[in-house]
């Protein structure tokens, strides 16, 4: 892929999640900060799927803006054909493990599992 | 090892004297860079260049510095001077208002010895992004006039043809402090004077040539090599005119 289209991803993935964590914290504050903390309460949520669709939106948004910002930090750091692959591969392999993870404790919520 | 040195004769009712202290390091011989301190006499229109050719033909004419025009045209004398990058002979001694005036290699480039480095990486990078306009009809028929461009056309590039290649912007680059591939700012400021030339008709080529993990994305935009640029060019503000291109803002 092309670095424009990357930084044009990183940025727009920022944006995104600017505007989405404000109607996150904007929803937290629908009730006591300590209450929308407690187990039961992150279950309603979970299994409340239009948030928990935008909770799985700000989890993918932060993971590909969040992995991708690591990818520049480390390749800037040091240089080498071997090492940039090994840094863009792993830090690929870090975002969908833990947009796997994150959306795994989603999904188990609402199929009951948990 | 320091050393000092100073002239004690012929000197001029109205000269005053600094310590000029020299970084002196030759990869070939030495395992690390060391301070070399000369007490030199200046006037107020005594130039640093002036200063280090003094100290090569009075005290060391071992001390090696690359310099050829004395105007600030050629590029050559680019320097660390007082911790600034500095054209060595666009700088007056009595502008620095110090007693003591220390000079280094520019950072970010290869040491040959002492103030003189390698430029190599400059030029090529220079090279890389086609620094000429590139057109299919350069061969001019008959009854053809110049390629003509309107006063507004010309101002948006015509600072960035300022640039005299001194390195200074490279050398100021934080970027380029770690990341030894970036393409670098001086490159990037003439990829820009290219593409924003309306006779140019190259830069689909030349935006695809900066668009990798060490090209012009690798900017954090801190501006430095605008503020040591001695021609007035301002390259980081060509490299987010480039970056519009990139993004689709500016066609």
């Amino acid at each position: 892929m092309r670095e424009s289209t990357i930084m044009k991803i990183h940025y727009g993935t920022a944006l995104a999640a600017v505007a989405l964590v404000a109607v996150h914290i904007l929803m937290r504050l629908t009730q006591g900060f300590a209450e929308s903390l407690e187990y039961e309460s992150v279950l309603a949520n979970y299994k409340f799927i239009p948030y928990a669709i935008m909770l799985e939106l700000i989890l993918i948004l932060l993971a590909v803006h969040g992995f991708n910002g690591l990818r520049v930090i480390l390749i800037e750091l040091k240089q080498g054909r071997i090492y940039e692959k090994a840094v863009s591969y792993g830090c690929l392999a870090a975002m969908i493990g833990l947009i796997a993870y994150g959306s795994r404790t989603i999904i188990m919520t609402n199929m009951g599992l948990v | 090892m320091a050393q000092v040195s100073s002239i004690s004769n012929e000197q001029s009712p109205t000269a005053k004297s600094i310590t000029l202290k020299i970084l002196r390091y030759n990869p070939k011989h030495d395992e690390s860079s060391q301070f070399m301190e000369f007490d030199v006499q200046y006037e107020k229109w005594t130039t640093v260049l002036d200063v280090i050719l003094d100290v090569k033909k009075y005290f060391d004419h071992s001390v090696a510095v690359r310099y050829s025009c004395r105007q600030a045209t050629c590029g050559s004398c680019g320097m660390i001077i007082n911790g600034k990058p500095k054209l060595a002979c666009f700088t007056k001694i009595s502008e620095l208002n110090s007693n003591v005036v220390t000079v280094e290699p520019m950072k970010n480039f290869p040491v040959i010895r002492d103030l003189a480095v390698k430029f190599e990486k400059l030029f090529d990078s220079h090279q890389k992004i086609k620094p000429y306009l590139i057109r299919d009809d350069t061969e001019l028929v008959s009854d053809e006039k110049e390629f003509l461009q309107t006063p507004k056309e010309v101002e948006q590039y015509i600072q960035f043809a300022n640039c005299i290649k001194c390195g200074l912007c490279n050398s100021a680059c934080p970027t380029m402090a770690t990341d030894s591939s970036f393409v670098g700012p001086q490159a990037l400021a003439q990829a820009y004077r290219y593409v924003a030339d309306s006779r140019d008709k190259g830069k689909d080529s030349r935006l695809k040539m900066i668009d990798d993990s060490h090209g012009i994305w690798r900017c954090h935009f801190a501006g430095s090599c605008s503020q040591v640029c001695p021609k007035g060019v301002d390259p980081a503000m060509g490299i987010q005119l480039l970056r519009g291109y990139m993004l689709g803002f500016s066609s």
